[in-house]
């Protein structure tokens, strides 16, 4: 597997840069219009996450292939308080009482795959993968 | 010892010799990559290919070839693959194009073997499994290559299959025939939007008279795709929906979600007429 | 610092989006547009977002509370031009887009929001 694309994100103008990055991968992969706006869009919810929730952290792209399909996987990292309740977390309408949402449900059902491992103190780790 | 320092040291010697070499044996076996890449083409990748190869084996290691030392070669072989599946290659002819190298590379080494007939079988045996190696991972490529050409083409023909019509002056019809699965929908669905945006449709009809079954899967594609003509600005009308459709949307507890249904098309257009603030009428003769 | 241009046509201001937005920037907008609409007392807003390719849930709840925000100054908020891949998206999403009419394209827009205040379809509006 290739090496991954690291982008930090610690300013609102690093979440439309992590957007930038993996719609020109996508496009580089030949995804369909459609599959790569709802890759990129669950990457930028994971982003603002990751820069609002996490209080900053990065991204890591990298392009994956299993048999003969290839796809992208995007992984969101950060050391920030943690999900103390993922599955609740996961759950439409979810919001922290700040106002924000957290999305994970939303965008979840945009990707092909999703992993997340997030604890209270040990931050929080969010892996997406799309197949082209 | 480090593996192949045996073939890694002729190789950089003799480069230019198994080149021209392999070039010959590709141009007489009548490998149909070079006829069909063209002799420049298959000229320079065979060039790179060898120089790869060469780097490579410097790397130290020949066992797999999925390393960085391996990257060039990976990437030529990529390169070769996916020029040869556009021009018509089968994955077959293009691990041909690289398997053909073991005979310059066999009769390099038998003349630099002298007596040691051990030692020529060891090199010949590693030579053999690296370019085995490189015809695999040039075939996966090929192959993977074909998959989206296909795939391409497949997508093609369901849109062609499935033309969306203008019944007036914004207003879009689209009549579904056959069976639908979850794919074919979703490709028709897009390109229905797709066709809304174009032509400025404000009532957009899906008729599904022509389709016998619709399951869970299908009828959450309709709904989704209503829902977003919705969000673009397009109200949608579902019509033709058969009394086996119609039992099997409320035995699976579909929702219709407020989604407006007509029983005909032709209901569905006298609907989608009204709503544009149209009427039917006679002519007085 | 950057702000995205909201014209005055009329009884109607039209905002055009055409880059990508970070949070910052569609915050501003929020916040212009809701100022402007109380100084010109404008009755119709139409935010063309033909040139967008992703809308997320922040930009998502900026049109819905411009859309609220406009209600209560008396404004009505058409959101005009959004893309297939953008619509199925937020459908997949579960966005709703409370309280927002929608239209294809300005020309549209400009009609229903007419036709939501009363007025003939014939003036400029």
């Amino acid at each position: 597997m290739a090496e991954p694309e690291v982008i930090p994100i610690v300013a609102e103008a690093d979440v439309v840069h992590v957007r930038q990055v993996v719609r020109a991968r996508a496009t580089e992969l030949r995804f369909s219009l459609v599959d790569q706006t709802k890759l990129v869009t669950a990457a930028s919810e994971l982003a603002r996450n990751a820069l609002n929730y996490g209080g900053g952290g990065r991204a890591e792209i990298q392009v994956v292939s299993s048999g003969s399909r290839r796809g992208l996987r995007v992984v969101f990292v950060d050391e920030g308080p943690g999900i103390p309740n993922v599955a609740e977390a996961m759950r439409d309408g979810f919001t922290t009482g700040n106002g924000l949402g957290l999305g994970l449900g939303g965008a979840k059902r945009l990707v092909n795959e999703f992993e997340i491992e997030s604890a209270v103190g040990k931050g929080t780790r969010i892996a997406i993968t799309r197949w082209a | 010892m480090p593996e192949n320092t045996n073939l890694s040291t002729l190789l950089a010697q003799h480069e230019g010799d198994i080149l021209t070499a392999w070039l010959r044996e590709q141009a007489s076996s009548g490998a149909r990559t070079m006829r069909v890449l063209g002799e420049a083409e298959a000229r320079e990748q065979s060039a790179r290919l060898v120089g790869a190869i060469r780097v490579g084996l410097a790397s130290g290691s020949a066992d797999a070839i999925d390393g960085p030392g391996w990257e060039q070669a990976r990437e030529v072989l990529s390169t070769v693959s996916r020029d040869g599946a556009q021009a018509g290659l089968t994955p077959g002819e293009t691990a041909l194009f690289v398997l053909s190298l073991k005979r310059p590379l066999f009769a390099l080494l038998r003349r630099q073997a002298g007596n040691d007939a051990d030692a020529l079988g060891e090199d010949m045996w590693r030579t053999t499994m690296l370019l085995d190696r490189l015809a695999v991972y040039t075939t996966e490529v090929a192959q993977r290559t074909r998959d989206e050409i296909i795939q391409r083409q497949q997508g093609e023909m369901l849109e062609l299959s499935t033309p969306v019509v203008k019944l007036w002056e914004g207003i879009l019809a689209l009549p579904l025939i056959g069976t639908l699965d979850s794919r074919r929908t979703q490709i028709v669905m897009e390109s229905l939007l797709e066709r809304i945006v174009e032509t400025g449709a404000d009532i957009a009809i899906i008729d599904i008279t022509g389709v016998p079954t619709v399951d869970t899967l299908v009828a959450q594609h309709l709904i989704k795709t209503v829902n977003a003509a919705r969000l673009m600005g397009t109200e949608c009308i579902i019509s033709g929906i058969r009394p086996q459709i119609a039992q099997t949307i409320v035995h699976l507890g579909v929702d219709l979600q407020g989604v407006v249904t007509k029983a005909t098309l032709a209901d569905a257009f006298a609907l989608a007429l009204a709503k544009s603030g149209r009427t039917v009428g006679s002519v007085i003769r | 610092m950057e702000r995205i241009p909201i014209l005055k046509m009329g009884r109607f201001l039209l905002v055009t989006i055409q880059v990508d937005m970070d949070d910052r920037l569609a915050d501003t907008l929020q916040n212009d547009l809701t100022a402007r609409i109380s100084q010109t007392g404008a009755r119709g807003v139409l935010i063309d977002i033909s040139a967008v390719d992703l809308v997320d849930s922040f930009i998502g709840r900026m049109l819905a509370n411009v859309a609220a925000m406009a209600r209560v100054l008396d404004a009505e908020t058409v959101v005009v031009g959004m893309r297939p891949a953008v619509a199925i998206t937020l459908v997949e999403l579960g966005l709703a887009l409370p309280g927002i009419r929608t239209a294809l394209d300005v020309d549209r827009g400009m009609k229903l929001l007419r036709q939501a205040l009363g007025e003939s379809t014939s003036a400029d509006g």
